[in-house]
């Protein structure tokens, strides 16, 4: 027969002191896990949400990001005529032809300079960009102040990361970096997603500042569908001629959350001592609970708990424990829920803001570490309890 | 029997909850050591007196834009300037492109940049018979043995940034001051075969003559192309590659929360203890004051007891933490940032006071409790 949860609830609640302290250092733990499992999250919402499963990205065969180099402009009208590619209003193709340049920019808070990336885009390559539509056929990518930049002006919209961590970065400011001042006319918002950290331009402009004119760092075309994009990536890829190579938008993105890869390692080892510490700081907890109670455990056994039972009761009770310090834990992080910051890009070399993102799957790994604690802390302890000689016990 | 070894007996009278105790002390101050040696060595640490004799120079604007080659020559003029060398990253790929097969390869100038990189151990023929083969390439020693290169082998880095595959053979194998994770050969070979690499750099290396020139130096250097197209930003070695690290985000404060929480957790361990050991002892503590124990001695004994197995579990903290950062300085792919480093004994003296503290405040207030216990009650008292 088993023995009854309230049991083990009345008993954490009679000793609330040590409960507390204990599920306070399991909660710590937990804290920190969530914090750095929650960056993750927002880091990978980031990149996974930008791109459209329609766009197909074309770069140079061998280049790794869009800033490595670049192909010919000449390459540019055959790639716009492709078949696959969605037309315009007005009939012309989706089609973009982009630079991506890198400016170092100094953060609000006067903590040093930042490395932001600067986009020059054709006007078709907001148009192939805003189309994207969530479940409720809102557009991710819409400007929230302001204007799109002129073509031929000397003009820049910011993403909205940019536009709250950086000074001069509001609509009619003006931004200096490479030949001289750029005018901010709007603001946009992509969503959350990796755009928002950028600076956007005329593409023209930008290449003409950066001495970057007569090609293209990359092309961005809208294939009709999923399918079609898919069908237009490998055409680019096989041609011969074009020596260029396609991806899909939404492939090249994932490849970047490879940017939280120091996190993750530092994170995870992090974790995983703070883990071992708390552990041992439970089984002390629980070998003190049993052995206050190894009468009250003889009496049990007397009226007739089996050993299995005691074992599995203060398995749970240890589980309960750290139960309460996942919930302290998780209660803790809350309020830095949705605080962005910022991370250095290894493929773009600039800063890319996210925010912590506490998930579903998070918040059940971190009840799922908690309660691996506490088996490990409850375990030898309930084993012992279960172990006991009755009539020694009930002596002591 | 003395005050001291009564501390010490109680203190382990009961063994299992001691070692459980000085076990998870010793996992937090272990934590705590690491992130200690991390940002002294980032933060505190002064450079190798070869290292702080260099300084490079990059462009102003991002690593990614470069600078013409004629640079070199302009600083080279600077008075306090012994060499300049080019120094050109060109991020191919060995093999495939698996992050372990990722190392760093540089585009210099083989008749010059050996003389900045001082701290650099290779034969004089080696370097020779490099010098003399355009495709020639050295390697880092840990590089080598990770792929089992030897002199004279060929090794092929497949272009990224530029559209050009490098066949390369090995010319030597250098020795850095720490694991570098690199390979040097001769930019020459990747302007010829690159039309728009020719007459760049992406950045400088530079050697003065003395540490005391270097912000001279550096001062000089920006201010000479402040108004050119291409205005650059150098800086001490040190501090290049400490912008690396900042650039991973807001560092600093990530590891001053991670000690705030370990520091807080230790504490916590250390506190429910002491309470429990304590609160087990009440009718000895009556017993004591029975026999004429004073209750600052009783105070002392429980304190004592308490800083006692919480310096223990610092002391093994130390030692893990000397342990693992000898294994990460030694292991490969930690590269420049923290090859080499050790953990010192001011940080390991700061990690044992931390440890006291710990244990003192930890014990403190279930301590006074303690001594002001009432005999009778105390006597009374049935756990």
């Amino acid at each position: 027969m088993a023995i009854p949860i309230s049991y083990n609830i009345r008993n954490l609640k009679l000793r609330k002191g040590l409960t507390i302290m204990t599920a306070l250092g399991i909660a710590l733990t937990v804290t920190t896990a969530v914090f750095l499992m929650a960056l993750l999250a927002g880091l990978q919402k980031a990149f996974r949400s930008s791109g459209d499963p329609r766009n197909v990205l074309v770069m140079r065969k061998g280049s790794t990001a869009e800033l490595s180099g670049g192909f010919d402009a000449n390459l540019f009208p055959t790639l716009r005529t492709l078949p696959g590619i969605e037309k315009d209003a007005q009939g012309e193709p989706l089609a973009s032809g982009e630079w991506v340049v890198v400016v170092v920019l100094p953060r609000k808070d006067g903590t040093g300079e930042v490395n932001v990336s600067v986009r020059g885009l054709m006007p078709a390559g907001i148009t192939l960009r805003s189309e994207k539509k969530d479940a409720h056929g809102q557009s991710d990518l819409k400007l929230i102040e302001g204007r799109w930049f002129t073509p031929g002006q000397r003009e820049v919209v910011v993403g909205n990361s940019i536009h709250n961590r950086f000074s001069g970065a509001n609509v009619g400011d003006t931004m200096d970096f490479a030949k001289g001042k750029w005018k901010v006319v709007g603001v946009f918002d992509s969503g959350g997603t990796a755009y928002d950290s950028e600076i956007w331009g005329d593409v023209n402009q930008i290449a003409a500042d950066f001495d970057r004119q007569g090609g293209f760092a990359s092309a961005y075309l809208r294939a009709t569908d999923p399918v079609a994009a898919d069908a237009l990536k490998n055409r680019v890829s096989d041609d011969q001629r074009l020596k260029l190579e396609g991806t899909l938008e939404t492939e090249y993105y994932e490849k970047q959350t490879s940017s939280g890869g120091a996190i993750k390692y530092i994170g995870t080892f992090v974790a995983i001592i703070m883990a071992i510490g708390s552990s041992f700081a439970a089984m002390n907890t629980m070998y003190a609970a049993v052995a206050y109670r190894s009468r009250e455990i003889a009496t049990l056994r007397i009226i007739g708990f089996s050993r299995p039972s005691i074992l599995t009761s203060f398995v749970i009770e240890a589980l309960l424990l750290s139960l309460l310090g996942a919930i302290v834990g998780i209660v803790l992080i809350l309020p830095f829920n949705g605080m962005s910051t910022g991370i250095g890009n290894s493929l773009t070399f600039s800063e890319t803001v996210f925010s912590l993102h506490l998930t579903v799957g998070v918040v059940l790994t971190a009840v799922a570490f908690a309660l691996i604690m506490g088996l490990f802390g409850g375990f030898a302890p309930a084993w012992q309890a279960a172990r006991q000689d009755i009539l020694t016990s009930l002596r002591a | 029997m003395t005050l001291t070894r009564f501390v010490s007996k109680s203190a382990f009278r009961n063994k299992r909850r001691s070692i459980l105790t000085v076990l998870s002390i010793a996992f937090s101050l272990l934590l705590l050591t690491l992130m200690m040696t991390i940002w002294r060595a980032f933060y505190i640490d002064k450079a190798s007196a070869e290292s702080a004799q260099r300084l490079v120079t990059r462009h102003r604007v991002s690593l990614t834009e470069s600078m013409p080659g004629f640079y070199r020559e302009k600083i080279r003029a600077i008075p306090g300037v012994k060499a300049v060398a080019p120094n050109n990253w060109f991020g191919g790929l060995y093999k495939d492109d698996k992050p372990e097969n990722m190392f760093a390869q540089f585009g210099t100038d083989p008749q010059e940049i050996l003389k900045i990189f001082t701290d650099f151990t290779i034969p004089d023929d080696q370097v020779k018979a490099w010098q003399r083969d355009r495709a020639g390439v050295i390697v880092d020693s840990d590089l080598a043995k990770k792929y089992g290169w030897k002199v004279g082998d060929r090794i092929v880095l497949k272009g990224t940034i530029y559209p050009v595959d490098l066949e390369l053979t090995i010319r030597g194998i250098f020795t850095g001051p720490q694991p570098t994770d690199s390979v040097y050969f001769d930019q020459k070979y990747v302007e010829e075969a690159v039309s728009f690499a020719k007459g760049k750099a992406g950045t400088f290396e530079i050697l003065a003559n003395s540490p005391d020139d270097v912000p001279k130096i550096a001062a000089t250097v920006d201010d000479m192309f402040r108004n050119s197209p291409e205005p650059t930003k150098t800086e001490s070695e040190k501090a290049f590659y400490l912008s690396f690290v900042n650039s991973i985000g807001n560092v600093k404060a990530f590891i001053l929360s991670i000690c705030l929480a370990v520091l807080f957790a230790t504490l916590l361990v250390s506190a429910t203890t002491m309470a429990m050991s304590i609160r087990e002892r009440t009718r000895e503590v009556a017993v004591l004051k029975t026999l004429g124990f004073t209750r600052q001695t009783i105070l002392r004994l429980y304190v004592g007891e308490g800083v006692l197995v919480a310096l223990i579990g610092g002391a093994v903290g130390c030692l893990l933490a000397i342990l693992l950062v000898t294994a990460m300085a030694h292991a490969p792919g930690m590269g420049i940032f923290l090859a080499g480093v050790k953990v010192t004994i001011p940080t390991l003296l700061v990690a044992i006071l931390v440890a006291g503290a710990v244990g003192l405040i930890s014990a403190i207030i279930p301590a006074y409790h303690s001594s002001k216990l009432d005999i009778v009650e105390g006597l009374r008292y049935i756990g």
